[in-house]
């Protein structure tokens, strides 16, 4: 049943489920383990800590792995930091992988640092890039050759700095989720599904899942092609409706800065920014927002992004496409009209070609 | 309800650079960042993990002992932790320090934490806006060997030796029930933190590291000599401790730069990209003129 242990070096990938679905960002990062690994020679190994999780199994084999140590265990139905990182730091031990990816989500970022101090090993938070390089130490006059290269904003989003581990296995990183393009599932692939049998301690049970609700955002800011969003140059309640009024012509969704989520103007969940979601639509609406380096964290990587700001030296205005010094409240009717008279001189248009 | 045993805490706090409020002053002319520019404040939700460890103290009795590792500067945010109401700040500063990753700052905090004696709870901020690495908390319970209760938003309950507590989470919240002691890292919508006391600030505006007599006696002459000083604020309990290194009993290989696995390769600012951008008046005409550009390239309709 278990295949032996293989010589080949691993690119790993901790596999976060949830309700019976693989996370998108473990996917993200079965696909970037996987291009690393191709440049490597390195096997791709998931990790997938559950209880009767076999077709998650196949499908991450389906989306670039060539393995996946599955231990399925009933302690293990649901994420706890203890028991799932018992699994992952005996078999890290045990095969010593090379890389050692997580998704930055809360759970994710909850058993990496953990899994990382028994391990004794790097890690490097909320990675937006990964590639591979050599790193040269001027001092010993010693190049490390095909490291681990993890890029992350540093100091509030102000600086972008590439990390290294040289001296320590695995070399461990959480990544952003939407950062790295999803992998489409190939049924074709094949791959070994290993099993791992938990060697549990008893102390591993010190914390108990009571219960758990699901919050199913309906926000879907993250995929969305328009986003209009509002800061703090919104000051009336009314004047976000009509933020959600534009969304909805162009077929889009609201997000705010975080001004607008502290004002009550807007849930959580339509945040856009480092503390929020990463966006990056065909069309960014930045309606009153100056542009902190926070919210443009989150935005900047938008095709074509419109500024709406009374202040002339808004931030914003310095990645906008287009530039409109007015007030917010005034401008975004005049979008709507506009929207609003194309389509129906379209609609005019084909009515009479009919 | 309450347990009829006190709940020992301590509070994990940093200094960090006020990377949340990057003002115009704070870019250079590049569009780069004037480090300098930025205060040091008070890291914000490390205010909340102090904010919960006060509400569990004034419900279950106990002690709340603030603890940071930063320069000897920091003793600003131990001054601030007594005025919200702590009872006793730890000051961890050594150069032996600088350079220090989260994996070897976690080794310092372990070995203050096991110097201070017995605690109940452990907690900290979710994350600091230097790094916002979520990573020291997780990192610090692992190396005590206790568990770890991230993203806590709220106590439940405390009773029989275990904590109720609730998480926050993106896709949703979790109830979970842990054995004390353990560590709970507490995201900024766990509290609204109360301002530091008008009255403490009074009977405690004295409350230095030793480093800080020299300063303090410029301020105020009349306070007499340095060793006179000092002896006044040790007979007031007003000196705030200073452990270095040694003190702690920290080995050379976990400390600073060397205990540290993680090396910064190369660091880029971020330049704010001018891009082909154009300035659209607010008139109705100017922007059915903008709408139409967008339509035109496919971005729209």
């Amino acid at each position: 049943m278990s295949e032996q242990l293989t010589d080949r070096k691993g690119a790993w990938v901790f596999i976060e489920h949830r309700d019976g679905r693989i996370t998108d960002v473990s996917l993200e990062l079965i696909g970037r383990a996987r291009e690393l690994a191709d440049r490597l020679g390195y096997e791709v190994v998931g990790l997938l800590c559950g209880h009767g999780v076999d077709d998650l199994a196949t499908e991450v084999i389906r989306r670039g792995a060539d393995r996946v140590l599955l231990a399925d265990h009933p302690e293990l139905a649901h994420y706890r930091t203890l028991p799932y990182a018992r699994v992952a730091i005996a078999e890290a031990r045990r095969r010593r992988p090379e890389i050692f990816l997580v998704g930055g989500s809360p759970n994710g970022r909850d058993f990496a640092p953990r899994v990382a101090s028994a391990l004794r090993c790097g890690l490097t938070a909320d990675c937006t890039d990964l590639q591979v390089g050599n790193y040269h130490v001027k001092r010993d006059n010693t190049t490390y050759e095909n490291l681990l290269l993890q890029i992350r904003p540093a100091f509030g989003g102000n600086l972008v700095a590439t990390i290294v581990n040289p001296h320590t296995r695995p070399q461990m990183a959480t990544v952003r989720e939407g950062v790295m393009r999803m992998p489409e599932a190939d049924a074709t692939r094949t791959g070994v599904v290993e099993r791992v049998i938990p060697e549990f301690e008893p102390g591993d049970f010190a914390l108990e899942v009571i219960s758990h609700e699901a919050r199913h955002s309906t926000v879907k800011l993250k995929d969305a092609a328009v986003v209009v969003a509002g800061g703090a140059g919104i000051t009336d309640p009314k004047e976000f409706e009509l933020l959600r009024d534009l969304a909805n012509l162009l077929g889009g969704e609201v997000g705010a800065s975080r001004a607008a989520v502290d004002a009550g103007f807007i849930e959580k969940d339509h945040q856009v920014g480092q503390t929020g979601t990463t966006v990056r639509p065909r069309l960014y609406i930045a309606a009153g927002i100056s542009g902190a380096i926070q919210h443009r964290a989150g935005m900047d990587q938008s095709s074509k992004i419109i500024a709406i700001n009374t202040d002339p030296g808004a931030p914003m205005f310095q990645i906008a496409h287009y530039r409109i010094v007015g007030k917010a409240g005034d401008v975004v009717p005049m979008i709507i009209k506009a929207l609003r008279e194309r389509s129906a001189d379209q609609g005019a248009a084909e009515g009479a070609a009919r | 309800m309450t347990d009829s045993r006190p709940i020992d805490c301590v509070v994990l706090v940093k200094q960090v650079p006020d990377t949340h409020n990057v003002t115009g002053e704070a870019m250079t002319s590049n569009g780069t960042m004037n480090r300098s520019a930025l205060p040091a404040i008070f890291n914000p939700e490390d205010l909340n993990a102090l904010e919960m460890a006060l509400q569990v103290r004034e419900r279950h009795g106990g002690t709340v002992t603030v603890v940071t590792m930063g320069p000897p500067k920091a003793a600003d945010i131990l001054r601030e932790s007594l005025w919200r109401g702590a009872d006793r700040v730890v000051l961890l500063t050594d150069r032996k320090f600088a350079g220090a990753d989260t994996l070897a700052t976690s080794f310092a905090l372990q070995k203050a934490i096991e110097k201070l004696g017995r605690y109940d709870l452990v907690l900290a901020g979710r994350q600091a806006i230097d790094g916002d690495t979520a990573q020291v908390g997780p990192q610090t319970a692992e190396k005590l060997g206790i568990p770890q209760i991230t993203y806590a938003e709220s106590i439940l309950e405390i009773a029989d030796g275990r904590i109720t507590a609730e998480r926050a989470l993106d896709h949703g919240s979790e109830v979970v029930r842990c054995r004390m002691p353990c560590l709970l890292t507490v995201v900024g919508s766990a509290n609204t933190p109360r301002p530091p006391s008008a009255r403490r600030r009074m009977a405690l505006k004295l409350a230095a590291t030793s480093a800080e007599i020299p300063a303090l006696r410029e301020r105020w002459p009349e306070l007499g000599t340095e060793d006179a000083l000092a002896a006044h604020l040790q007979s007031r309990d007003l000196l705030i401790p200073v452990w270095t290194a040694d003190d702690i009993g920290l080995a050379a290989e976990s400390i600073g730069l060397a205990g540290s696995p993680t090396q910064v390769h190369k660091v880029n600012f971020v330049v704010l990209e001018s891009t082909e951008s154009k300035t659209v008046e607010p008139t109705p005409e100017a922007i059915a003129a903008m709408v139409a550009e967008l339509v035109h390239e496919y971005i729209v309709g």
